[in-house]
């Protein structure tokens, strides 16, 4: 284990898998000589060469493209987005029409195995264009899989699950968190898709949330047991798609109670399907409505006193457990 | 004549093009084979209409009646290992890369016989044995991947090199300035052919571009660009000969504009009110197919060999219908595979439930 950035838990899983595998390579807008705007990649040009680490023009599209087609011909690209917002740039049909569709398409002879990893959602300040939360719209296709690590091990452990798997994988960091330090296993450490995290345990309400808003959650967590007395479990999805229904089922077998946070817009959000999810394999145990706690339905404001009321926010986490248990 | 227009040549490129030039050969055999190839066309695509006028084949269905000696004379100059990437017009490109007629008909009839197991239909063919990598429905969005197919070959150092086709109508399109730009600076073994048969569906290239001279675009890139008769199959494979060993031997794109025409609508359900039928009739006098039978004849080739190949293309698609209406239909189980290589246990959502 080792105290270190989110970023370089990530830097790390890319470096060990270009290591392990010859057909991993990296490219990306800056991710070579100016070691990543994020610095995510700082290092690897020096270690495996202009080869496998490569710059590309500011050509969302275009490399994306190219990253589809070197995963059909049998290499394994990691396409970096500098931030999700970018994708929109042409990425997008890259990776809906036919990253997502290939294999289907054909029948079964073509696979698509490329990790397009970057940062999303809010950064702080950034305003409209630059602090979206695009993890429900890729979660809504089918050949795509989603993870959204919120901590140091598992960024390091479902990067390196991803860029193994034969499948294209969305992989969404939380640009908020590239900065915090972690304990992170040193060496190989794999997190497979589709299994939760239960994060903490509890008794009287589930509390579902992923990516970065999860550690809002835990700080609202510490506040309502302490203030409130309600004993809350806390569960990280760590993948949208493929989902864990078994570890949410089970915990709200237990508590009868469910709260979903998320930093992306309520309407449409992860958070309603999540809550569908809950109400169909486990009605019997509900004891109260679904809560959820979403970003507001307003393009992000620049001005910090209105982006933190977009935010799902320790208070409306706090609001929402009360609702919940009629308290 | 095929006429370079764009980047000036390195001393390097010249002497592969030197050597190019030594393997077209132009034998009575080879004739006979690009007379055979474009005639499966065009035989498989007659019955593509007739099938589809009876409903028995769906969706969008875009023929190449007209625009055959295209991609069999690209398609000629290639390989094993080389690979094809096209648009949804892509029932000629899948035949001149061996694909047989069965396997697009089955397909065609949403068959589980159809090279895509009956997922993909007209606009998706796809031979994973043969190079042929679709069969891609959206305008344009499959030249990027076209680029980084050849990427790979050149990563793995396999001397291999991508044709990506596209039409007048995707030439207007972002994603192919991008493909064009990567291919130009990362020198890829890629060639962007660009089959301008004057109409993006309805709309003239001269409401869609800017140029009237696609090809100078590649001036823009760094790599030749170049354009020719895409009625005459014979010029088509003496410029892809060229393009295809710079590709291989050096490592460099070129643009091929060929000025092609197509007979039909853009699709079957375009009367093409858009062009005179001055202007078609006039077109068919240069069909490709009748301007090889000529060189055929006036090289002394025997008519009832010519014949032979026509009656053998007209069996083989009509025999092709027979053996889609007698095949069977996809299980249904089949909605639920190759959505993802690596599926997740049923115990995780979503789950597919029919």
């Amino acid at each position: 284990m080792a105290l270190i950035e989110y970023r370089e838990a990530l830097g790390q899983a890319i470096a060990e898998e270009m290591e392990r595998d010859d057909r991993v390579f990296l490219m990306g807008e800056e991710v070579a000589e100016y070691n990543g705007a994020y610095k995510v990649s700082k290092g690897l040009l020096a270690k495996f060469g202009p080869k496998r680490v490569i710059d590309t023009p500011i050509s969302e599209c275009g490399f994306t493209g190219i990253g589809v087609g070197a995963a059909m011909h049998g290499l394994k690209p990691i396409v970096e987005m500098m931030t999700w917002n970018f994708a929109l740039v042409g990425a997008i049909d890259q990776i809906i029409s036919n990253a997502a569709k290939t294999l289907y398409m054909s029948g079964g002879q073509f696979k698509c195995p490329m990790v397009i990893r970057g940062a999303g959602g809010a950064g702080g300040k950034l305003a409209s264009q630059h602090s979206q939360s695009f993890e429900a719209l890729f979660t809504h296709i089918p050949g795509l899989k989603v993870a959204m690590p919120a901590t140091g091990a598992d960024a390091k452990g479902l990067l390196k699950t991803a860029i193994r798997d034969e499948d294209p994988i969305i992989f969404i960091e939380s640009e908020a968190l590239y900065g915090k330090k972690f304990e992170v296993p040193d060496g190989e450490h794999l997190v497979p898709f589709g299994v939760a995290d239960v994060v903490k345990e509890g008794s009287d309400v589930t509390i579902i949330a992923h990516s970065r808003i999860r550690h809002t959650a835990a700080a609202a967590i510490e506040r309502i047991e302490s203030e409130l007395g309600i004993s809350c479990e806390l569960i990280d999805p760590r993948t949208l798609r493929p989902f864990d229904i078994e570890t949410v089922a089970k915990s709200v077998a237990k508590t009868n109670r469910c709260v979903v946070v998320e930093e992306g817009w309520h309407w449409c959000g992860v958070g309603a399907q999540i809550a569908e999810s809950v109400y169909t394999y486990c009605f019997d145990d509900l004891d109260a409505p679904v809560v959820r706690v979403a970003g507001l339905d307003v393009p992000m404001p620049y001005n910090p006193k209105l982006e933190a009321a977009v935010l799902p926010s320790i208070d409306r986490i706090i609001a929402a457990v009360k609702k919940v248990t009629y308290k | 004549m095929p006429t370079a227009i764009a980047a000036p040549k390195t001393k390097k490129t010249e002497v592969v093009e030197s050597v190019a030039h030594k393997h077209v050969e132009e034998s009575a055999d080879l004739l006979l084979h690009l007379y055979k190839e474009m005639m499966r066309i065009r035989r498989f695509e007659e019955q593509s209409y007739q099938q589809y006028q009876k409903s028995a084949i769906g969706g969008f269905c875009h023929l190449y009646i007209g625009q055959e000696a295209v991609c069999v004379g690209a398609i000629s100059c290639l390989e094993k290992g080389d690979k094809v990437l096209t648009g949804y017009r892509d029932h000629g490109h899948a035949l001149a890369m061996g694909m047989t007629a069965d396997s697009l008909m089955g397909e065609l009839f949403a068959k589980a016989t159809g090279c895509s197991k009956g997922k993909g239909g007209s606009m998706h063919f796809f031979d994973n044995a043969l190079g042929m990598m679709g069969g891609n429905g959206i305008v344009g969005s499959h030249i990027p991947v076209a680029a980084g197919v050849a990427f790979a070959q050149k990563y793995k150092n396999e001397k291999k090199v991508t044709l990506g086709f596209y039409g007048d109508g995707a030439a207007q399109q972002g994603a192919i300035h991008e493909a064009m730009n990567l291919a130009g600076l990362w020198r890829l073994p890629v060639i962007f052919v660009l089959e301008n048969n004057k109409y993006g569906m309805g709309t003239a290239v001269n409401r869609s571009s800017a140029t009237s001279e696609l090809c100078k675009r590649a001036e823009g890139y760094n790599f030749p660009g170049v354009t020719c008769d895409g009625m005459d199959v014979l010029e088509v494979r003496k410029c892809f000969s060229e393009a295809v060993a710079r590709a291989r031997f050096d490592n460099t794109p070129t643009l091929i504009e060929v000025k092609t025409y197509r007979y039909r609508g853009h699709s079957m359900s375009d009367p093409a009110n858009y062009r005179t039928a001055t202007e078609v009739e006039e077109k068919k006098k240069e069909d490709p197919i009748l301007m090889l039978k000529a060189v055929l004849i006036e090289r002394g080739v025997k008519e009832d060999r010519i014949h032979a190949i026509e009656e053998a293309a007209d069996a083989e698609a009509k025999a092709s219908v027979e053996h889609a209406i007698a095949a069977p239909e996809p299980d249904l189980s089949e909605l639920a595979t190759d959505i993802v290589a690596n599926p997740w246990p049923a115990s995780m959502l979503p789950r597919v439930e029919f």
